[in-house]
């Protein structure tokens, strides 16, 4: 099986000179479909830079960044941005929607950008709403949704189509509790589903939901978490 | 956990006998707390002694004998869950210790100490949450035991956060020494 995924070598750094940075020393990482990655570490440890590198809205200083197979440098920028629109979903911690837009229109906007005729758009985007059971809410405006609403609208519009990577930046961040479980329940299940999914969290609860935790410090990978051994031993145990 | 209680608990409900009593205490906290039958009768007799739960003379001592609840007992089971647990002094936590102990070991990295133990952590809540994530909607008692327990270990990772931050600021401070955390539990604490 082919990653969806694939970060070989890549290092980014900021400034130069007694100003330079290194976001990220050479992070090696992938991510098949159907696996939901979790990349945990503190602030300035380079988890959103991660992010905006595999979402192809930055570029790596070194190494290579593949999407679906494809490395990214080796695409002009338009075909980059075809893939960012087509195949990438994102999903951010203050959910980024339009508030002149329905969540039916914001859900739809990125299949109308890719060309597809806006009763076709509608038509998907509704389909998305309603598998997150937001149905009823199509026609309401950001401003008159909760929190946790407005955060299903934007994984609507970030699983909408044929999208196969999913990237979330604190998705949960300004939730409760129950409406940030809600919100990772969500995207586990659309990694489920066959998208790849990397979620950047300082949350140790949201983290679990992942398949695999990495844990990043000072721009490095230092650790990461085994493959879960059978669940079924963890509550029968003596010690509970 | 307070077998007594929880015991005190099931019979506010209406008289029971032992195994039934064995039974709803597993089912009722989602299966966590396996508790023999054995126990249950030991504490039921705990509890007649003191007056807080009667038992049903006829049925003699055999398994079908019903337990009640006396009006002492629900005094008892009342008071109990409104008082906090006694946590006021801060338990000698072994990872605690472990972390103050590799700050004075030469050639340990506490970064990686630290690092260990959050790997750890995250890992069981990893399992947690996949118990959580496949359990039953209406499994009420499973999710609350798996919540409390995900926030538990919550705050220890978010502990081992915090000390790793703060031992990355401590190399700035003048005059700090690794030495200076050997009393700093029992300054907490009170107790010297």
């Amino acid at each position: 099986m082919t990653a969806m995924l694939e970060l070989r070598g890549v290092s980014k750094v900021y400034g130069s000179g007694p100003t330079e940075v290194n976001a990220l020393r050479d992070i090696e990482l992938s991510v098949d479909r159907g696996e939901m990655v979790a990349i945990m570490g503190p602030s300035g440890s380079g988890k959103s830079t991660l992010l905006t590198i595999a979402g192809s809205l930055e570029e790596a200083t070194t190494g290579e960044v593949l999407v679906d197979g494809s490395e990214l440098s080796g695409m002009s920028p338009n075909d980059r941005a075809r893939l960012r629109r087509r195949s990438i979903g994102y999903v951010f911690q203050d959910f980024n929607l339009l508030a002149g837009l329905t969540a039916a229109e914001n859900v739809a906007l990125p299949l109308e950008l890719d060309g597809f005729d806006a009763s076709t758009a509608r038509a998907t985007g509704l389909e998305a709403l309603r598998t997150l059971g937001l149905a009823d809410r199509a026609a309401h405006f950001p401003d008159d949704m909760s929190g946790g609403e407005r955060q299903r609208v934007a994984i609507a519009r970030a699983v909408v189509g044929n999208r196969r990577l999913l990237l979330a930046d604190e998705p949960s961040g300004a939730l409760d509790s129950v409406n940030g479980e809600a919100v990772i329940r969500l995207l586990r299940d659309a990694c489920r589903t066959g998208m790849a999914g990397v979620v950047v969290t300082h949350d140790a609860q949201l983290a679990a939901w992942a398949n695999r935790v990495v844990f990043l410090r000072d721009g490095r990978m230092v650790d990461h978490t085994a493959p879960p051994p059978d669940p079924g031993s963890l509550l029968s145990g003596p010690g509970h | 956990m307070s077998v007594r209680h929880a015991l005190l608990a099931l019979l506010a409900e209406g008289p029971k006998f032992g195994l039934r009593l064995q039974q709803e205490f597993e089912s009722r906290t989602g299966e966590v707390w396996p508790l023999n039958v054995g126990q249950v009768y030991t504490t039921l007799q705990r509890l007649e002694r003191d007056g807080l739960v009667e038992s049903d003379v006829e049925g003699g001592d055999g398994p079908q004998k019903d337990f009640r609840i006396t009006s002492e007992g629900h005094r008892e089971l009342t008071e109990w869950l409104h008082t906090p647990p006694d946590s006021d002094i801060p338990p000698r936590d072994e990872l605690v210790i472990k972390v103050l102990v590799a700050l004075l070991v030469p050639g340990v990295e506490v970064h990686q100490v630290i690092q260990a133990h959050r790997r750890h952590l995250v890992e069981m809540m990893q399992r947690y949450t996949h118990v959580k994530a496949e359990a039953a909607e209406h499994d009420l008692g499973l999710a609350l035991v798996v919540d409390a327990e995900l926030f538990r270990l919550e705050g220890v990772v978010r502990w081992l956060d915090a000390a790793d931050a703060r031992l990355g600021q401590a190399d700035a401070i003048p005059g700090w020494a690794p030495a200076d955390v050997l009393d700093s539990q029992h300054r907490v604490s009170g107790r010297r």
